[in-house]
């Protein structure tokens, strides 16, 4: 339960970062709250861990006509206390609630999160369900990728090698619903909902429900609950965990469903 | 020591200078090179909750942090907080609704429960359970560990 040998360097700059990154068995540290334990139970073997806490361009929070951009390296602990986030992401604010603890919440970021892309985890499903951007830098400039384009598999991202995760623009959604079920406050769900409404419909995602987080458009176009969740069998088929089969993790989605459907379904 | 880079933090107002090799996490680098036994290990992963510490004035997980990351960083421990009585509150609370019977998770618990404390705010019952969800207990059931940061949280 130690961590491998590796070589560590602290990015002061973008510029630095992208030096960094490229030499090989090189590895991106953020806040380190899911690649240190994987570290630590030798999962992982990086060369060399590039910790870019101190690049000053990756962090903050701030409102723009679109919608919020957040830089990568917000904790968790940031986005909870943002009365930006609460005000114009309800969503995301609901989410972090249930990112973890709090002594993990004030160094987990959100760019370590969505880069990660654990399909268990709360920040991706918020991230489809509002369709959010994704910007990722690189030498040259920047790409923005959709977040509907950006989460290729298990832990498989659009991120290319050269690239970071810098920052990620959501639009402002009024309303909204994150719940999630899980055995004990904090711990990744067994299945969980993010969920938005707005004048051109719902749209609904789940975590903990596939390799990726996983969007719901057939229910999420429907106008009852009985048929929306007929419809979500077609939409997901969750994988069983140690613990819950697949049927029982159907059932719950379709549980998660109807507590958040009448939120999203009142009319504008 | 092919990796170790010199690194300075302050520990309990001390400040210390030591080269560290990346791959040692901030609580080894407390319990190995500076003695400071408190802070205890439990799952080295992140989810026992045994060695929060607290770092420029927020608890963290002593075992999801490299002591190299620390650089320049102010860290405080359980016998810092111990000495200088800011514990004495919880302390004397845990001592006496029995919050504590092997101790193991008892110094992880009262730098959480401390970090509530700090905030000042009243909670339910269900806000502290909620506080202290990152931190196992494995003997009191936690009821009297709830009791004793209701007390001390007024």
């Amino acid at each position: 339960m130690k961590a491998p040998p590796f070589a560590y360097a602290r990015a002061k700059s973008l510029a630095e970062a992208f030096e960094l990154i490229e030499r090989p068995g090189a590895k991106i540290l953020a806040g380190g709250q899911s690649l240190i334990p994987s570290l630590n139970m030798r999962l992982a073997h990086p060369e060399l861990l590039v910790d870019i806490t101190g690049v000053r361009d990756l962090g903050g929070i701030e409102l723009r006509p679109a919608g919020l951009r957040i830089g990568a390296l917000a904790t968790h602990s940031q986005i909870e206390k943002s009365e930006l986030v609460a005000k114009h992401v309800p969503l995301l604010a609901e989410a972090v609630k249930h990112v973890a603890h709090p002594a993990i919440r004030n160094r987990g970021t959100i760019g370590g999160s969505l880069a990660l892309a654990d399909p268990a985890a709360e920040y991706p499903a918020v991230a489809l369900a509002l369709n959010a951007t994704l910007v990722l830098v690189h030498r040259r400039g920047e790409r923005r990728v959709s977040a509907e384009h950006f989460f290729k598999g298990l832990f498989e991202t659009d991120i290319r090698p050269g690239e970071l995760l810098g920052a990620v623009e959501f639009p402002k959604v009024e309303r909204s619903v994150f719940i999630e079920l899980a055995r004990r406050h904090g711990d990744y769900a067994i299945i969980g909902l993010a969920g938005i409404a707005d004048a051109s419909g719902k749209r609904i995602a789940f975590c903990g429900a596939g390799a990726t987080p996983v969007l719901a458009p057939l229910a999420s176009r429907q106008n009852s609950l009985d048929a929306a969740q007929k419809a979500l069998e077609k939409d997901i088929q969750p994988p069983a965990d140690l613990y819950h089969s697949s049927a029982t993790k159907m059932h719950l989605a379709k549980v998660l469903l109807s507590r958040a459907w009448n939120t999203l379904s009142k009319p504008h | 020591m092919e990796h170790a880079l010199e690194t300075t933090l302050t520990v309990n107002g001390q400040k210390v200078t030591r080269r560290i090799e990346p791959r040692q996490h901030l609580v080894d680098f407390l319990r190995e090179e500076l003695g400071l036994t408190g802070s205890h290990i439990g799952c080295e992963h992140g989810v026992c909750g045994a060695c929060t510490i607290r770092v420029n004035g927020e608890i963290v997980r002593g075992c999801l942090m490299l002591a190299v990351q620390a650089d320049g960083c102010n860290v405080e421990t359980i016998e810092g907080l111990s000495d200088s009585k800011e514990l004495a509150p919880l302390q004397k609370a845990f001592h006496e609704r029995n919050a504590l019977q092997c101790g193991f998770c008892t110094p992880g618990m009262l730098m959480a429960a401390q970090d509530l404390v700090r905030a000042g705010k009243k909670c339910t019952r269900d806000q502290i359970r909620e506080h202290i969800s990152g931190n196992y207990c494995r003997c009191t059931g936690y009821q009297a560990i709830v009791d004793a940061i209701e007390e001390v949280l007024g």
